[in-house]
């Protein structure tokens, strides 16, 4: 394995609210490798998001603080780092693609003076017309057709589509080592969706960045993802290489997130959800944080009592935080093909 | 552009434009893909969909504005009133303290028949104690106001702008800071301040009084400026500048401050019209602007010291403020229409 170029240790953020302390991300670490992808997948509120977002200072604090953990990029802390350092990495080292372009662009700005502003933050002594150039060069890249008109143009004037094509634009202008797309496709059009997904693993060939996707599509996770990691209620419960968490998953959640895609092949009347709610972050249940959903845990008392440490399966990479992983041996999940976008 | 020159040309008609061999994005599905990704520009022929004349967003406002009729006739109205001030040197047959002597056996002694006199060919709005034409006094009483009404909206809508965008980004103590400022001038009786700061400074030119005004009615633009950038500063297009590496500053000026310009342009214009009327409460009751110097306030004071049956002296000034403010009000509501749509009263 290569030198991870960030890699994250123990982190814990929380949040103040009225009824309390909301655990948001409790206690992750993971590395990112050059060059690769990884997924991060979970439910909505299991801390995908936050625990991307607070490595850039980009939480709202407060109520949001990280409490404690390590985020080493290129040998430094970045959760320590100033405010100025910082300001410095995002957008430049480790650039961020939203879920959402229409509201993401600034509609008073024409689409070529964000992407030039994008590259002015970083490169003030740029020249105007090079900053033009690359960005019209950008726009190409993401196949904007027209590039130099549409420099020209407001986001009103461009489509969903078009407008995602000029975020990620924005996002690889500086050629940053870390991409980190949230949900980059949720708010698009499925058949879109298809057409982002291209120009992604195309941003990415021409930036050669260590990619960090956040979503809840698994269909995603199998189309790009190298690794997949599966957080439920603010913890990693699974990780491992998108080939072994979908055709073996070790972990009660990642089997009933399988379970509950719908299936081409098996002719159903009904989907099959996880039963019950994700558990409050304020109140968390003891133990395994999804006992009380789990199939497995069928009330063993070591599921109530004793919280599973995420651990490697028979010595592989393989990660679970599981007791009774073993249990699940033989069970198979989806091939990823059968799964992935179909691009 | 030559490479495409169907599509850019507005004046053939869509259906003509897209040729059989164009297919457009909501049909092509994964097929466009490949056409449209990069490195195969000769691909790159067409632009999708359909081609539709674009208008800018003043594009809109413009229009919006224009079809509002009483701000379009305000308009006008109002840049002819305030022409004539600023044309005041060109256009006044007398100068504003040109006082009428004739010569009596060789002495030169003012010509007491040209005394508050009333509207006459000569002296289209009479003349005043001092024999003064009034409606020369009264063109340069319009430039005297007009200067002083639009430099308070410039240097409120500033004063307004910095304090409620400061509060309104950085909320918490710095909001909770500025805005309790913002309420202790608020709650300051006006005409007071206004009074004794005027006795104070002594000499009144226009901008002394126009920078005394801009700093007691900044209050209702940081207020507006407040309100807005605390909704704009959720938006996600300021977050992804963040997330872009922009500082503070930057984000505010070059995202959020364009963004509130609609409300920010209504208020400021608002405030020229309370400006003005502010000015000439001050110089009617004598603490404004002093004589010579005439201003619309100023000959209101003048004439009701010559007496109410000299008509002329009270009504040409007063009529002209009323004119002013009520097309000043009527441009700030045509402006509010046409600049923020959301706060339409009536739909268009």
């Amino acid at each position: 394995m290569p030198e991870p170029l960030l890699s994250i240790r123990d982190l814990v953020v929380e949040f103040s609210t009225e009824d309390g302390i909301v655990q948001a991300v409790d206690g992750i670490s993971y590395d990112l490798y050059p060059g690769e992808t990884l997924g991060i997948v979970g439910e909505s509120g299991s801390g995908k998001s936050v625990s991307t977002m607070s490595l850039l200072g980009l939480i709202p604090q407060p109520p949001g603080k990280v409490v404690r953990g390590e985020a080493f990029y290129k040998g430094k802390d970045i959760l320590k780092v100033s405010k100025k350092e910082l300001r410095h990495i995002r957008g430049n080292e480790i650039a961020l693609i939203f879920q959402d372009p229409m509201t993401s662009l600034n509609p008073v700005l024409k689409i070529g003076a964000q992407i030039g502003e994008a590259i002015k933050t970083h490169h003030p002594d740029e020249k105007d017309d090079r900053i033009k150039e690359r960005g019209i060069q950008l726009l190409r890249i993401v196949g904007v057709p027209n590039p130099d008109r549409r420099y020209e143009q407001y986001p009103h004037e461009f489509s969903g589509g078009m407008r995602q094509r000029a975020m990620i634009a924005m996002s690889i202008a500086n050629s940053p080592s870390v991409l980190i797309a949230d949900e980059p496709t949720t708010a698009l059009d499925v058949t879109i969706q298809a057409q982002i997904l291209q120009v992604l693993k195309k941003a990415q060939d021409e930036t050669h960045a260590a990619t960090i996707l956040i979503t809840h599509d698994l269909g995603l996770i199998a189309e790009l993802a190298d690794r997949v990691i599966v957080m439920y209620a603010g913890k990693i419960v699974e990780l491992g290489d998108v080939h072994t968490i979908f055709e073996s998953p070790r972990h009660p959640y990642t089997v009933g997130l399988m379970d509950s895609l719908p299936k081409l092949n098996v002719e159903e009347d009904w989907l099959r959800p996880i039963p019950g709610q994700p558990p409050s972050l304020i109140s968390r249940p003891p133990g395994c944080p999804f006992h009380p959903r789990c199939f497995l845990s069928q009330g063993r008392v070591r599921c109530r009592e004793e919280e599973p440490p995420l651990r490697p399966i028979a010595g592989t990479a393989h990660l679970t935080a599981c007791h009774f992983a073993e249990e699940l041996e033989g069970h198979t999940g989806p091939l990823v093909e059968s799964v992935g976008a179909g691009v | 552009m030559t490479d495409q020159p169907r599509v850019h040309d507005p004046k053939v008609p869509s259906s003509l434009a897209l040729g059989p061999e164009i297919d457009h994005e909501p049909a092509g599905g994964a097929h466009t893909i490949s056409r449209a990704l990069p490195g195969d520009s000769s691909e790159l022929l067409y632009e999708y969909g359909l081609e539709i004349e674009a208008r800018s967003q003043w594009g809109y406002a413009r229009k919006r504005f224009f079809r509002h009729r009483l701000a379009l006739a305000s308009v006008i109205v109002l840049a002819g009133i305030f022409g004539c001030g600023i044309l005041a040197n060109y256009i006044a047959p007398y100068s504003y303290k040109e006082i009428p002597y004739i010569s009596i056996a060789g002495t030169s002694v003012i010509d007491t028949s040209q005394i508050l006199a009333k509207p006459s060919r000569h002296h289209l709005f009479g003349t005043d104690s001092a024999g003064r034409d009034t409606f020369s006094r009264t063109l340069y009483g319009i430039r005297t106001s007009a200067r002083v009404g639009i430099f308070v909206g410039l240097l409120s809508t500033l004063i307004g702008t910095i304090i409620g965008g400061l509060a309104g980004f950085y909320g918490g103590w710095i909001d909770n800071l500025l805005m309790r400022m913002t309420d202790l001038f608020l709650t300051l009786p006006l005409l007071a301040v206004l009074l004794t700061a005027a006795k104070f400074l002594n000499s009144s030119t226009p901008t002394t009084l126009a920078v005394l005004i801009a700093c007691l009615i900044w209050t209702g633009i940081a207020r507006i400026v407040r309100g807005v950038f605390l909704s704009l500063r959720e938006k996600e297009y300021v977050e992804a500048a963040r997330a872009a590496g922009a500082g503070d500053f930057r984000i505010m000026l070059r995202h959020m401050v364009p963004n509130s310009i609609g409300p920010i342009v209504v208020a400021a214009t608002l405030t020229i019209g309370t400006a003005i009327s502010l000015e000439a409460t001050l110089s009617f009751l004598g603490f404004g602007i002093r004589p010579p110097t005439p201003a619309l306030g100023a000959l209101l004071d003048e004439g009701q010291e010559a007496g109410l049956d000299k008509w002329w002296l009270v009504t040409y000034p007063g009529l002209l403020i009323v004119a002013i403010i009520l097309c000043i009000n009527f441009i700030g509501d045509g402006l509010r229409d046409a600049l923020d749509p959301t706060q339409r009263r009536v739909r268009a």
